[in-house]
């Protein structure tokens, strides 16, 4: 783990429309890092992982990952380069089974997982696999979700909102397939509004607040941040 | 559609230089059989009107149809068969091809408005084409032929419509009273729901309103209003043809609109006029006019969109802050 | 001699043929406009221009080069589908992100344009293209006389419906293709370089109108109208089944062309609107059409 940040943003402005909505956000990841946006509805943490990923496309700033600029590439580019994105509503493909779900992203470098490594990661899936994608259970859609994105071989993961509307027992599950990703030295950049799960696994905390970031502290000065967080998320 | 529209706001500064221009226009119009050919004059009245009367569909409500020849054909034929056939005076004969038209409309828009967008504009295309295929067969069309030497008659039995003059005076009171027809339906609470409706359907349902009612209903005066054009487009060209029936037509009136300006009241008009004279200059010359019309559809598509009058409605926002 | 329902059997038989050839090319037109619509979301209305562009592109290779008819199966598609891509690239790929309404009008004045041109250089009059000599010629099947291009037709068009139904279902780039109707900016998400895609369908779907048109060319003749009349009966087809499905579109375009002969046969004065009617009463019944999903 290097000192040198992974992925770099700086200034980033982005706008939907005539709407400006991110003003000047800045962001480090360092490899095997995972941090958290927090914030409340409409913080624009969502915005800021789509102006990352190259979905929102009126942006301007500086977007870097490992030196290398992404702000000119197109989206499947970016993914290319390594970045990996599950979006809040996750996305399953209702014309695809389960297997084909998991199949169909392209291996876009060498580390991909290969099926059966998925699969040992994600059992539950393997039970499943010739269900019709949107007939999984909520929990069951957001594990497939992050293992087909795991199948391109993406360095960083961009998950928006993994827990939202999901049973704690659930959350757990998911929580500790984090873990597992943390500690084959992925990346994470993890939109949450679920503080208390975003604690277990984040290393570093970035607080948004209308487009903007307010505040950055690591993991175990959280405690101390407590007012301001029960302040800005409003809880 | 969720086009690029520019319904007009009640600003002060373009009101009065809107009524400014449009009394210049009238004026002109009154002016013009002494300046300018009355038959290319009438010409661009009669599918100015038809124009406009499509427009109401596309820019206010947001349905393209890709038949409405079959509404402005459809009268010319009734008005044409009245008229030569039952000798019937000519307003009464244009009053026919507009409820002739009307009825067209409600059955079209009846069948059509169960689908949305580029589905409503296959399914009046496909119906367009079945009108066009029926005018083929049936024997009061006469069938290739059209009908012919339509008597211009009297207008309630008083004025010689044989006068170019006279006849022109007409068409242009005809025109001036579809235009504001239109005018008073996009200005009125009618027309207020109908925005709303083009601009957020969902909304619009769940406040109330039945959506399909006032679509269809706008639909039937739009036809109607195509139907007015149709019906005097055979009185003063005479004749009542295949032509007006096809999709060809429905392709012209929609080129007129998007050149023009959809969803602005005079552009239609504009376009209108244009693309007559377009064809009427180029008929000199041995270019194909359908090539021509497909460039046209093909540049206004990918950047002109807003239309002639769209664009000096822009201009104009734009140097008035 | 027996009749059915008053009719002699080789004039009903032969006009349920002449009702799967016109079948033939409205499931072949209608899967086209399907698969392009599919991802797209534009009405092609220049497919009937491209169908018409693959019978001239035959015609104009025997007339002037020589090149015949086999050949020309494969040479028509591809120089009608490169054409295809250059205006997905240059003018269509523009307007995706506006009211699909957009690419309807300009694949409407595209298909003015090409059937303008083509009629001031050619004339309005059909060309004759004489089939190839291996499918001249008729066999007598007992209950009737089949031409055997004809049967040919039928035969080709029913494997390039399979053909296409295999590729979109079962292999990976099919996979690609269903996964992007669904969220195309999803698909990309994965590093699936979906701008290429785009424009490769458009291609394709050109291709398979040009390669219609080449099989037309023998039966219908090659006249620069032939294109705009069919478009217009296919649009009614593909309101009937529904562009929800690619199977639904091949069935869909079968079954009322049979239905077309039929009517011929039977109330021939209906004929030419028949499939109109159809259209009026799916639209009263079940709107989404027959293999639709309501959107």
């Amino acid at each position: 783990m290097t000192d040198a940040p992974l992925l770099e943003v700086r200034g980033l402005n982005a706008w939907y429309g005539e709407s400006h909505v991110l003003h000047g956000v800045d962001l480090d990841i360092r490899e095997g890092e995972t941090i958290t946006l927090l914030g409340r509805n409409g913080a624009g943490k969502t915005t800021t992982l789509r102006a990352i990923m190259g979905i929102l496309r009126r942006r301007e700033g500086v977007i870097r990952l490992r030196g290398q600029d992404l702000l000119k590439l197109p989206l499947h580019r970016v993914a290319q380069a390594g970045l990996g994105y599950v979006p809040e509503e996750r996305g399953i493909f209702a014309s695809l089974n389960v297997s084909e779900n998991l199949m169909l992203p392209p291996k876009v470098a060498e580390n991909g997982m290969s099926v059966e490594e998925i699969y040992r990661l994600f059992p539950n899936l393997h039970e499943r696999r010739s269900s019709q994608g949107t007939k999984l259970s909520g929990g069951e859609q957001q594990m497939l979700a992050i293992a087909r994105v795991l199948r391109t071989g993406a360095r960083i993961l961009l998950l928006d909102e993994p827990t939202e509307g999901l049973a704690p027992v659930i959350v757990q599950r998911i929580g500790d397939v984090l873990v597992a990703l943390k500690e084959r030295g992925m990346t994470i950049l993890l939109v949450e509004q679920n503080f208390r799960f975003a604690r277990k696994v984040a290393d570093r905390f970035y607080l948004m607040e209308d487009g903007r970031m307010v505040n950055s502290f690591p993991g175990r000065e959280f405690d101390a941040h407590m007012d301001q967080l029960h302040e800005v998320l409003g809880v | 559609m969720a086009v690029e529209t520019h319904f007009l706001p009640a600003q002060a500064r373009v009101r009065t230089s809107a009524m400014i221009l449009g009394a210049v226009a009238v004026a002109a119009l009154l002016a013009a059989p002494f300046v300018v050919y009355p038959v290319f004059m009438m010409s661009v009245l009669c599918f100015a009107l038809f124009a406009c009367a499509f427009n109401l569909l596309i820019g206010y409500v947001g349905l393209l149809s890709f038949g409405h020849a079959t509404f402005f054909g459809g009268a010319a034929y009734f008005t044409a068969h009245a008229v030569k056939v039952w000798g019937w005076e000519p307003l009464a004969g244009i009053l026919l091809g507009v409820a002739g038209a009307a009825v067209l409309g409600l059955v079209v828009g009846f069948l059509a408005i169960r689908r949305q967008g580029i589905y409503f504009a296959m399914i009046t295309l496909a119906l367009g084409q079945m009108f066009a295929f029926i005018c083929l067969q049936v024997p009061f069309t006469h069938g290739e032929d059209g009908i012919q030497g339509v008597p211009r008659g009297h207008l309630l039995g008083i004025v010689d419509l044989n006068d170019p003059f006279a006849m022109y005076y007409v068409t242009l009171a005809i025109f001036l009273f579809g235009y504001f027809t239109i005018y008073r339906i996009v200005h009125s609470p009618f027309g207020n729901i109908l925005q709303a409706i083009r601009e957020n359907e969902r909304r619009a349902i769940s406040l109330g309103y039945r959506v399909d009612r006032y679509k269809l209903g706008a639909f039937v005066m739009s036809a109607a209003l195509a139907g007015l054009a149709g019906g005097t487009k055979a009185i003063v060209f005479q004749f009542a043809t295949l032509t007006d029936v096809q999709w060809q037509m429905s392709g012209e009136v929609i080129l007129m609109t998007l050149l023009g300006g959809i969803g602005t009241l005079i552009g239609p008009a504009v376009g209108a006029g244009l693309v007559i004279a377009l064809q009427n200059y180029l008929a000199a010359y041995d270019f194909p006019v359908t090539v021509l019309i497909g460039i046209i559809f093909v540049i206004c598509v990918l950047v002109f969109r807003r239309g002639i009058a769209g664009e000096v409605l822009e201009l104009m926002k734009r140097k008035s802050g | 001699m027996n009749t059915i329902f008053g009719i002699s059997p080789p004039a009903l038989y032969g006009q349920i043929l002449i009702g799967l050839i016109n079948g033939s090319f409205y499931a072949l037109l209608s899967l086209g406009l399907a698969v392009i619509f599919g991802l797209l979301r534009v009405i092609n209305f220049a497919h009937g221009a491209q169908y018409m562009l693959g019978a001239f592109a035959a015609y104009l290779l025997l007339t002037y080069t020589g090149i015949g008819y086999w050949p020309a199966l494969i040479l028509a598609p591809l120089l009608i589908g490169a054409v295809a891509v250059v205006i997905e690239r240059t003018m269509l790929s523009r307007l995706y992100r506006l009211d699909p309404l957009y690419g309807l009008l300009l694949t409407f004045g595209l298909a003015l344009i090409f059937e303008g041109m083509f009629r001031y250089w050619f004339g309005a009059a059909g060309k004759p293209y004489t089939p190839p000599s291996q499918l001249a010629g008729g066999v007598n099947l007992g209950f009737m006389f089949m031409p055997i291009y004809r049967g040919w037709v039928v035969i080709a068009s029913l494997v390039i419906c399979l053909g296409t139904w295999l590729l979109i279902e079962k292999t990976r780039l099919g996979a690609y293709l269903r996964a992007a109707t669904e969220n195309a900016t999803l698909v990309q998400a994965f590093g699936v370089n979906v701008p290429r895609l785009l424009t490769l369908t458009y291609g394709l779907g050109a291709a398979l109108a040009a390669l219609a048109g080449v099989l037309a060319a023998p039966i219908y003749q090659v006249s620069p109208l032939m294109g705009s009349n069919l478009i217009i009966i296919v649009f009614a087809v593909v309101v009937v089944g529904g562009m929800g499905s690619i199977l639904g579109a091949i069935v869909t375009g079968y079954v009322l062309g049979v239905l077309e002969g039929l009517t011929k046969v039977f109330y021939p004065e209906a004929s030419s609107i028949v499939i109109f009617v159809i259209m009026a009463i799916v639209l009263l019944v079940r709107p989404a059409g027959l293999f639709g999903r309501e959107e």
